[in-house]
């Protein structure tokens, strides 16, 4: 296991290498958020007070589908040439492909959200009534428990048919309880009405429990023959 | 074991049409909601079935991931798809209830949640079977499955919490029931359980039928194309041409 983090860290640095010089994922999950945020923005066109109430649901669900378009992207590219083999048959731990996968879609997806939520803010006249600050842990958490079992899920479906539509299909029931506390704890930050404690602690929760499961059931999946 | 899937087919059969005739005209009538509250003897047992189900495919799930055998996957699938058929009477039935008592079709109450997205779990968990190849299916249907079970204390307590937040709908929690209509009740529960159970034998025997089949046809596919030229010349050679 001493050889878990170095790996990790070099299967990322790969990752993050071949993202930089194509920047295939990143435009494109911009492009797609920025998308779903202006047809969101002109469907309901809300006043101040309303887009407070709502904003949360429409800024994660707009990161979600965004999301999900990094994450189909996470195995197909290792399809290619067969590298999945070669993960497959080498000595590497599967955890650490798993990590540095699961990493370099939190990178991503971190970004994409450092770019889109001024943008929210501009498009939906928010202003945060709440313990700003509060967002930044509330981002983190959620954005993990969408990467972290959305990268593990992304790994089952690319071995169905049908790969891109699957991934949402397995994504989206099993994280019902991450989606809600992450929207309501960011609806109680922008309206200031509460203490989100108690989503904070639930999708900390979420993500532990995903995470250790992933991590103790990834193996399985990436030899499922 | 053959033999006795008729008897346990005839017998269930008895069983419910008992349990219909006491749950429609032997247990009385509810004094505020009526005979519209008689669904409940088709609801409630249709719900513990359903979860009783869920819990078979998760034991079933992990004990193929430790022991390997397909018996255990084929339990697996076979609980699934019959748990989603009874979880989808209860979530039918319900709003049929709801309409007339609390006058409206749906609230996201807690058990009405809880119950459906354990319906959207396990319904993803078929449609991930569906569309995988035969070879890995049961380890990935088995991993998604667990993942089911760990998710529901979570969705159990987002919707808890969520719900003391607001004011509640009417529920008829809390209330006492008339120990005839709990026997009613239990009548029909055991009904639908041999109902489930006798499904799941029929569904599991089709479902190992199936899988003999396919496996003999890819044997014989392989025989055929694979390995015929060698095969087939080093048999002929033997013969007269």
């Amino acid at each position: 296991m001493n050889s878990l983090w170095p790996i990790t860290l070099a299967s990322l640095a790969k990752d993050i290498r071949l993202e930089w010089r194509s920047k295939d994922a990143i435009n494109s999950m911009l492009f797609f958020s920025l998308l779903v945020v202006v047809i969101f923005s002109f469907s309901f066109d809300p006043t101040a007070e309303e887009s407070r109430e709502i904003a949360g649901g429409l800024v994660w669900v707009a990161f979600l589908f965004s999301a999900i378009v990094a994450l189909n992207q996470t195995w197909a590219r290792e399809l290619r040439n067969q590298v999945l083999d070669a993960y497959r048959v080498s000595p590497a731990p599967a955890n650490a492909l798993f990590l540095s996968k699961a990493f370099g879609n939190f990178i991503l997806v971190t970004l994409l959200e450092a770019v889109m939520a001024p943008l929210f803010m501009v498009f939906y006249n928010l202003r945060v009534l709440g313990a700003a600050w509060e967002l930044i842990p509330v981002g983190i958490l959620g954005t993990w428990a969408l990467v972290a079992s959305g990268t593990f899920f992304a790994a089952m479906s690319i071995r169905t048919r049908m790969r891109e539509v699957m991934l949402p299909l397995i994504l989206f029931p099993l994280s019902i309880p991450a989606i809600q506390s992450m929207v309501e704890a960011t609806r109680i930050i922008l309206s200031g009405d509460g203490n989100p404690r108690f989503w904070i602690v639930l999708l900390l929760t979420y993500d532990v429990v995903f995470t250790t499961a992933c991590l103790a059931l990834f193996e399985t999946v990436l030899q499922a023959e | 074991m053959k033999k006795a899937f008729p008897i346990l087919a005839f017998l269930t059969v008895l069983l419910l049409v008992y349990a219909f005739y006491q749950a429609m005209w032997v247990a009385p009538t509810e004094r505020t909601m009526g005979d519209v509250q008689r669904i409940f003897y088709y609801h409630v047992p249709s719900a513990w079935t359903a979860f009783i189900l869920f819990f078979v495919n998760l034991v079933a799930s992990v004990a193929y991931l430790v022991g390997k055998n397909p018996k255990a996957d084929a339990v697996a699938l076979v609980s699934a798809e019959v748990g989603v058929i009874f979880c989808t009477v209860v979530l039918v039935t319900g709003p049929i209830w709801a309409r007339p008592v609390w006058g409206i079709w749906w609230t996201w109450d807690l058990r009405l949640t809880l119950t459906l997205v354990l319906w959207l779990i396990y319904v993803s968990y078929l449609v991930l079977r569906r569309f995988s190849d035969s070879a890995q299916t049961p380890k990935l249907a088995a991993v998604l499955a667990i993942f089911g079970a760990l998710d529901v204390p979570l969705v159990y307590f987002s919707i808890w919490f969520f719900r003391t937040q607001h004011p509640q709908p009417v529920i008829g929690g809390g209330g006492s029931i008339d120990p005839r209509m709990l026997h009613v009740l239990l009548i029909n529960w055991l009904a639908f359980s041999c109902f489930a159970f006798l499904i799941c034998w029929a569904r599991y025997r089709l479902e190992m039928l199936k899988r003999d089949v396919e496996e003999a046809e890819a044997l014989e596919s392989l025989l055929e194309t694979g390995t015929s030229p060698t095969l087939a010349k080093g048999k002929l050679g033997g013969g007269p041409q």
